[in-house]
């Protein structure tokens, strides 16, 4: 077990190691840049020679931009990273560890209530929905489902902005808090609650269908062994079969599941705090992308692309702690 | 040869069975008379048009394919054809009061102002044309356009984009997937990590920077959104490529293809002649339900500001004006909700076919 794990993290290093390959080759592509944005004025007006501004932008390794440039400076960015620097970003004017981990915690909140609200509604609805297959119960929940999994996500915000916060007047439109707002402790806490009830629920309904078909293929599959024959052959009532029996091994996919939405969970939402101007790391991740500040998209990719390695990792092991039928080959 | 063809439609499984009591079959005929021998994909189509959801599917797929192919034809307008006929005139009373000496006046000022575009017209309206109105049936936007027509162009947009994009990105996943599972070793070694790397990389992204290289490459803003789909054909094959490689494992071991091996086929032969068609069933729903998740992204992105220029009709930019104004959101409803409804239209209908397609076709269902 540990030698498989140990296999698995060295492996996900190498392959973190490739992406940020190919994610610092293209963002040094990108047309934007920020640094001569900046001082453009300054040049301009002659009071930045390009002399001073090509030394500005070797500080960031960014002053070569030939296939060679870009190595050095991947170069310099990687020792840097194994130093445990992540670099500057120029937008946000602080470092990308302190901005992204500042920020992060806004996306997570979000993330989490939805990611709650969303299995506590959809794994009683899916077990019920394939416990009753064919029923009604069933038709009506895959309608549901289905129809939650069509929106796309900045569509259900809006219409969700138009009819509680426009229309009915309900919740505010957008931002965590009320921009003149002075309370603190508790009183903070609830006109923020407030303020992501609206992006809680567009999430909870894009992705809520997903979560409640998941649990309703599994539990079919559960409710076809021979052990659940067996259960309800000896007599057991039908409760006792279905939330002791069936319940506990639908379960086991659906944990390993659990740890697969770590990237979701962390990385925010690009589109939907866009929409609701919410002060998370996708929308500090929107803006820094339209502005060509490289150290933070770098950190921002690199970050996701490790969380889903963690993700992955974790969903694996999981699956083989929940269920300990699965053996490791190899 | 001839007399083949005079026997095989006797013979073929897909012929309607006999009416009962027929006087050509003898009654101490065998049972293959009585049992009735369906094909199987008259099999998947039966249990495929079984399931209301798959028909209602089916219905709102036909109908938005009629609606933004043949929609066009039927409606007076064009996509960036602007109504310059001129709005609704508009009369506003100014009361202005006035004291001369003692007595109090109360003048009124009447301002006419009728705009030369007809912005913001109201559904059912007709443009002011005299004689030969042209009908609004939406109402139009905020540059004067039809919203109706520009639904159905964008219709055609989002439709033909998603399947070249699934086209593409299933092609490349069978042929890296296949290619993978069946010679295994370091060609399974080198696909497999090559998918484990994409699967890091965040898309959206990823799509957000290839846009901006593509702008600052002088790339024309009309045919971006053809590069940017093409990357995330390049990104999204892994999915396709994990299923096909997994199926062939399994079908490799089996004795037909030690049959194929035995009769010296050639490996391309028998990865794309034998093994390929025995993934058909899981690749097509995958396909479908691939679809769906297309027209979200290219709505993502037009949604973002990536996708057509402002001057070409897409569902997703259509629903983005909304966000971006206010005043659209809050009065002129009719100019994003039918977009959005449309896009979800779109997707539910591939996600329904997509659910009934697997349902009919796995073997191991009862019903």
């Amino acid at each position: 077990m540990v030698k498989y794990i140990v296999k698995r993290v060295l492996y996900s290093a190498l392959i973190l190691l490739i992406v940020s390959m190919l994610l610092y080759l293209l963002v040094r592509c990108l047309p934007i840049d920020y640094v001569e944005n900046k001082f453009l004025a300054q040049t301009n007006a002659g009071q930045i020679s390009p002399e001073e501004l090509n030394r500005i932008k070797a500080l960031y390794g960014l002053e070569d931009s030939s296939f060679w440039g870009i190595c050095r400076g991947y170069w310099k960015w990687l020792t840097a990273v194994f130093h445990g620097d992540l670099g500057t970003s120029f937008k946000y004017n602080m470092p990308v560890t302190e901005a992204i981990s500042r920020h992060m915690w806004v996306s997570f909140g979000i993330a989490l209530a939805a990611f709650i609200l969303q299995y506590a509604i959809s794994i009683p609805l899916g077990i019920k929905a394939a416990t009753n297959q064919y029923g009604v119960v069933d038709y009506v929940t895959t309608v549901f489902a289905m129809i939650g999994i069509s929106f796309p996500s900045f569509f259900i915000a809006i219409l969700l902005i138009k009819v509680f916060s426009i229309d009915l007047g309900w919740f505010p439109m957008q931002g965590l808090q009320d921009a003149n707002f002075t309370g603190t402790g508790i009183e903070l806490l609830f006109n923020q609650l407030w303020h992501i009830i609206l992006p809680m629920l567009a999430i909870t309904i894009v992705s809520i269908g997903g979560l409640m078909r998941h649990t309703r293929t599994n539990t079919l599959e559960v409710l076809n062994q021979d052990y659940i024959r067996t259960a309800r052959a000896k007599g057991l009532s039908e409760r006792t079969v279905i939330y002791k029996h069936v319940f506990r091994n639908t379960m086991v996919p659906i944990v390993t599941m659990m740890a697969g939405v770590i990237p979701s969970l962390f990385g925010g939402m690009m589109i939907l705090e866009q929409v609701f101007s919410l002060p998370g790391i996708g929308q500090m991740a929107y803006g820094a992308l339209k502005e060509g500040d490289i150290p933070f998209i770098m950190g921002y990719n690199m970050f996701i692309a490790i969380l889903t390695v963690i993700g992955t990792l974790l969903s694996d092991i999981t699956y083989m702690i929940v269920d300990p039928r699965i053996k490791i080959t190899k | 040869m001839e007399e083949f063809e005079e026997i095989i439609p006797e013979r073929a499984p897909d012929e309607p069975e006999l009416p009962e009591g027929q006087p050509e079959t003898p009654a101490e005929d065998s049972i293959a008379d009585r049992v009735r021998i369906i094909s199987p994909t008259r099999l998947v189509l039966k249990r495929f048009f079984r399931s209301k959801l798959s028909i209602v599917g089916l219905c709102m797929f036909l109908f938005l394919l009629l609606f933004s192919f043949l929609g066009p034809l039927f409606v007076p307008w064009s996509e960036t054809e602007v109504d310059r006929t001129g709005g609704e005139t508009v009369y506003n009373i100014l009361p202005v009061e006035v004291k001369v000496g003692d007595e109090k006046f109360t003048v009124y000022t009447v301002e006419v102002y009728t705009p030369t575009i007809n912005v913001h017209a109201d559904p059912f309206t007709y443009s002011h044309e005299g004689e030969n109105s042209r009908l609004h049936l939406f109402g139009t936007d905020e540059n004067g356009r039809d919203t109706f027509v520009r639904l159905m162009y964008g219709g055609r947009m989002s439709m033909m984009l998603s399947f070249l994009v699934v086209l593409i990105y299933t092609l490349i996943g069978v042929v890296l997937g296949g290619l993978a599972g069946y010679f295994g070793k370091w060609v399974d070694m080198i696909i497999m990590r090559i998918v484990d790397i994409l699967n890091c990389i965040p898309s959206l992204p990823i799509l957000l920077i290839v846009g901006a290289i593509l702008d600052g490459a002088g790339v024309d803003q009309s045919v971006r959104i053809y590069y940017m789909l093409g990357f995330l054909a390049l990104l999204s094959w892994t999915g396709i490529a994990r299923l096909v490689r997994g199926q062939i494992l399994f079908l490799r071991e089996q004795e037909y293809i030690v049959a194929a091996e035995a009769l010296g086929m050639s490996p391309m032969r028998k990865i794309f002649h034998h093994l390929v068609p025995n993934v058909m069933p899981q690749l097509i729903v995958s396909m479908t339900l691939g679809l769906g998740s297309i027209i979200l992204y290219e709505a993502s992105l037009s949604f973002l500001g990536l996708g057509v220029p402002i001057s070409m009709a897409s569902w997703g930019q259509m629903v983005q004006r909304a966000t971006q104004n206010t005043e659209i959101l809050q009065y002129y409803t009719m100019e994003w909700l039918p977009a959005g409804i449309l896009i979800v239209l779109a997707v539910l209908s591939f996600n329904f076919i997509g659910d009934g397609l697997r349902d009919a076709l796995d073997p191991k269902m009862k019903r």
